[in-house]
């Protein structure tokens, strides 16, 4: 196969193998073998389709070879364990099998990737768990993928899933579409789970940036699946204009040596307007639904500053008062340092300190590196530079990311 | 499924609370408990006695060693239980956040082994 072939194939591979799986979990109420059953699928078109082509309907092919190895392994099972368990599913399978309404049950319902992503994010799960969980399963990426994501090891990566698996399965996590009455909570945890993937892949806590760049992607795909599933619902479309608005000015953050450009100073030729465009389009269009939220709010944030074009132009008065409004969602020190920062633009950085310190008397940010950096930010606008190398020093021990550690020396020596 | 309902809750908090306090808990327990009883999902049900009853006993090297108290100091200790028989986790999770100490204590969910599919027990 050529390097060509090899990656159309990965690409299918990667957009049907979530709803393939998420079909074949539904029929065979087991994580566990339904993934096993995709492998063994997957491994069929990887000898196959080079030879005879892709089939017109690969997710249809897929689900199909997947439901007889499925088959296979139960049959099997039943030989080598006579579990009980097995059998009685094997049974109700080849049952099935013989009625025509058994083979319609196999081909895809929509519902069944937001079953799978509501299972997935099952709040019984931890936050790591639901991360692994979502991005192996919906997102299609190998364990080997995952672990270099998240600097972890792939036996790690591998444990982390096999726990939450056999936790689905034993503690009874309903394969599920919550009810209206939880719908909201649980929503929030599916949000807060691919908002967490995107800003891993974003911001590169550690190591390398470049490695992380996939997982931006693969954040933008699930929110923008999730818009597809829940077409009624604002907050998805929110969270997805939010990760297009900050992806937009992905190629301007970083310099030619790959340090930290602030937002005030970044080339704004570099922003991509496309989806600028669309993402201010997503986030109309969302609080056209008069329901507002806090991913809404942030995005709408996002949108006044990608439609100033320079800094100076950027509407501080609106993103000051959007931030009001976000605290009524979002009551935390964080959402009242953005709110001082926007208060310090639209009015004057005095005021800004003096929120600062208002939030520096709860403790709350103490070791949060863009605390300081806001501080020292306003104290440079002031010209008080003596107070503003002490507030970057204070940053210092704090920043996570060596890009923004080269950064703060750079303002301390006072070069930028 | 069967599910046990394990209440955790401060027994040092629970001493300090006025009679009409302690009254109003039971009550809310009481109502708690007949509701549950009549939506007929309840297997069982059994508050302890506190922990200063408690006794803890290990057998190592055929000696029987026996100790006072619970088997480990924690803040929160096991007050009673609830066993229900429900559809799913969401289901037991929605029970257990009803019980009046999760209010202030913890409710541990655990599943309750099915030993039917164990198939080396004679």
């Amino acid at each position: 196969m050529t390097e060509a072939a090899a990656r159309a194939l990965d690409r299918i591979f990667r957009t049907e193998s979530g709803a393939v799986l998420a079909t074949l979990i539904r029929v065979l109420g087991d994580f566990q073998l339904a993934e096993d059953a995709l492998q063994d699928a997957l491994t069929a078109a990887l000898e196959t389709w080079p030879k005879s082509g892709v089939p017109d309907a690969p997710g249809a092919w897929l689900t199909a070879i997947a439901r007889r190895k499925a088959l296979d392994r139960l049959r099997h099972q039943r030989i080598v364990e006579a579990k009980s368990t097995a059998v009685a599913q094997l049974m109700r399978l080849e049952q099935e099998a013989q009625t025509e309404l058994g083979a319609s049950g196999w081909s895809p319902e929509p519902d069944d990737q937001l079953r799978l992503i509501f299972t997935c994010c099952h709040p019984a799960l931890s936050r790591e768990a639901q991360v692994a969980l979502t991005l192996r399963t919906l997102g299609g990426l190998s364990v080997g993928e995952i672990a270099r994501a998240f600097l972890a090891t792939e036996a790690a990566i591998a444990q982390r899933l096999a726990r939450a698996k056999q936790k689905i399965l034993r503690a009874g996590i309903p394969y599920e579409i919550p009810g209206r009455e939880s719908l909201g909570p649980r929503l929030d945890a599916v949000l807060s789970v691919l908002y967490l993937v995107f800003n891993e892949g974003y911001w590169a806590t550690g190591g390398p940036a470049l490695v992380r760049g996939d997982l931006v992607a693969d954040a933008l795909r699930l929110a923008a699946s999730l818009v597809t599933l829940l077409p009624d619902e604002p907050e998805p479309r929110g969270l997805l204009a939010l990760m297009m608005l900050h992806d937009s000015r992905r190629e301007a953050r970083a310099g030619a040596r790959g340090e930290l450009v602030l937002l005030e100073d970044q080339d704004r030729s570099k922003w991509k307007r496309d989806e600028i465009q669309e993402g201010v389009r997503l986030v109309e269009n969302a609080l056209q639904m008069k329901r507002p939220g806090s991913y809404q709010i942030q995005a709408a944030i996002a949108a006044v500053h990608a439609e100033a074009t320079t800094a100076a132009e950027t509407d501080w008065r609106q993103i000051a008062l959007l931030y009001d409004e976000l605290l009524r969602y979002e009551a935390t020190p964080v959402v009242e340092l953005n709110r001082a920062v926007a208060v310090s633009f639209a009015a004057h950085p005095d005021l800004g300190l003096r929120l600062l310190d208002r939030i520096e008397r709860t403790h709350a940010l103490e070791n949060y590196a863009p605390f300081h950096l806001a501080r020292a930010d306003m104290l440079r606008r002031l010209g008080r530079r003596d107070e503003m190398r002490e507030a970057y020093q204070r940053a210092l021990p704090f920043a996570e990311n060596e890009q923004v550690r080269r950064f703060i020396e750079a303002r301390t020596r006072g070069e930028a | 499924m069967k599910y046990v309902l394990l209440i955790y809750a401060a027994e040092k908090d629970w001493t300090t609370l006025s009679q009409e306090e302690q009254g109003r808990i039971y009550n809310a327990y009481w109502a708690y408990t007949q509701e549950l009883k009549s939506s007929g999902k309840m297997l069982a049900c059994e508050p302890l006695q506190p922990t200063l009853t408690a006794t803890t006993v290990r057998v190592r090297n055929g000696k029987m060693l026996s100790t006072d108290g619970p088997f480990a100091e924690t803040k929160e200790q096991l007050g009673g239980l609830y066993v229900v028989d429900v559809k799913d986790l969401n289901e037991a999770m929605e029970w257990a956040a009803r019980i009046p100490d999760a209010f202030t204590g913890s409710i541990e969910i655990r599943p309750v082994m099915d030993v039917s599919t164990i198939d080396n027990i004679k």
